[in-house]
């Protein structure tokens, strides 16, 4: 522990160096979800200079699952005699005719899992029945579900496949960074997506787009000192990618975990909720492992489906609304009865908006 | 979805699986995506996976050092 004079003299020079640095205005986005949740709670926003405005971006995987793969995950859930594993997250996410959880509240066997170690579990224990994995996430969680894979090989199991949808942050960013009715200075990037790719996949934003990066832990104080750098880059017009969050990231990410998400998945294009097909910004599995791709297994149609009408999910996502300005926001939709993948996730920018600030508002 | 919680590692089961505390929560934890682990690591686990080791956080240290910048923000708003 410190000396208390010593934390009020950091805290002072964090809050100096802000103000110093943010001489015009600044847009920041945080891309990841944890974030988005981390800057509603502590009541970071209030406590910056008028000049810094932060904008939420694509951060949380579940709210980014697009409707139409929704669809394909219902529609495979309702078939009889097969279990479906999922994570927590996806259970309330609306597609175009109710949620797994209505599903299951109609007898299908839907499952929720913690890990995909227990989705794999689960068809070693039930040999009569196909199990499927609802794999979503970006880099962070797409290693694991690649690692079960290659144990579902190595044990020979018949009766298991994963439905994937793991996305990825760059492919994203990138459109982001082309978009231009969007105007960012600057993106706090997501740390634990980082902890695997490394620093390296950002690079082109500062080279090609001008654009400054912080990778920042989430403590509130590690975004401030993540705010205080992009505004240093963008005062001194020096883009760059800085690493911050150093006690958890290394900066070539996490070799191994790559090597899993390498061995099994193959870069493919993917459809994002509200942002349309970005390309080569999903994972598919590699052709050799086509007997565990539910895709392939059941013959499954992903289909490009409108959002529902009013939703604004994607201009939320894309940092060009706030929550509170999609006219269905706390009305027709809140976190009891969410239209939108946004209000369902904790992570989700509606609802952390709504949970911490909203009410405050009213 | 995104979130790794830091757990200290207590015991090593077998050559893919961990038990690993965070405060009072007990998980199993798999090894499969870093090289080695040891008990008594601090490593970050998400969705059940260990993704990478970490330096142990001062946790309180930035609690209260938050609580200044608040405490000073809230002098200048006055
Ligand atoms: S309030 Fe609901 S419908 Fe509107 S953007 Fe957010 S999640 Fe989508």
């Amino acid at each position: 522990m410190q000396e208390k004079g010593n934390l009020r003299d950091k805290a002072e020079l964090l809050q100096r160096a802000l103000g110093f640095f943010a001489k015009e205005p600044m847009t920041f986005m945080e891309v990841c979800g944890t974030h988005t949740v981390a800057i509603y709670r502590s009541g970071l926003r209030s406590l910056l200079p008028k000049n810094i405005s932060l904008v939420s971006g694509p951060g949380c995987p579940v709210c980014v699952t697009d409707q139409g793969e929704v669809d394909a995950a219902i529609k495979l859930a309702e078939k009889k005699g097969l279990i479906f594993a999922t994570y927590g997250d996806m259970m309330r996410v609306p597609g175009t005719k109710g949620s797994l959880r209505n599903l299951r509240t109609q007898g299908a066997d839907v499952r929720v899992v913690r890990s995909c170690d227990e989705a794999l579990d689960l068809a070693l224990k039930n040999p009569t029945k196909e199990v499927v994995f609802l794999g979503v996430g970006f880099e962070t969680t797409a290693p694991s579900t690649a690692a079960i894979i290659l144990e579902a090989e190595e044990k020979k199991v018949r009766n298991f496949s994963v439905l994937c949808f793991h996305k990825l942050v760059p492919p994203a960013l990138r459109l982001l960074a082309e978009s231009r009715e969007l105007k960012v200075d600057g993106f706090l990037l997501p740390g634990h997506v980082t902890v695997v790719i490394g620093v390296k996949p950002y690079e082109f934003l500062p080279r090609d787009f001008n654009i400054s990066c912080t990778i920042a832990g989430f403590e509130p104080l590690d975004i401030m000192e993540g705010l205080v750098e992009l505004a240093r880059q963008v005062h001194d017009k020096d883009p760059k990618v800085s690493l911050l969050y150093a006690r958890a990231v290394r900066p070539e990410g996490n070799t191994r975990a790559k090597k899993f998400i390498r061995r099994v998945f193959d870069e493919a294009d993917a459809r994002w909720r509200g942002l349309g097909k970005i390309k080569n910004s999903g994972l598919r599995l590699k052709p050799e492992f086509a007997c565990f791709d539910a895709i392939t297994r059941f013959d499954l149609d992903i289909k490009e489906v409108p959002l529902p009408s009013g939703c604004k999910c994607g201009e939320v996502l894309m940092g060009k609304l706030r929550p509170e300005e999609c006219p269905l926001f706390s009305i027709r939709c809140t976190p009891d009865d969410p239209v939108g993948p946004c209000m369902v996730s904790s992570e989700g920018n509606c609802a952390a908006c709504y949970k911490y600030s909203y009410k405050v508002m009213r | 979805m995104c979130l790794a919680v830091p757990h200290r590692i207590e015991k090593i089961l077998d050559s893919r699986r961990v038990i690993a505390r965070a405060g009072s929560l007990k998980v199993e934890a798999r090894t499969d995506l870093i090289d080695s682990v040891n008990v008594g690591d601090v490593v970050l686990v998400h969705a059940g996976f260990i993704i990478e080791k970490c330096e142990e956080k001062e946790g309180q240290e930035l609690e209260e050092l938050w609580k200044e910048v608040l405490n000073i923000a809230g002098k200048r708003q006055s």
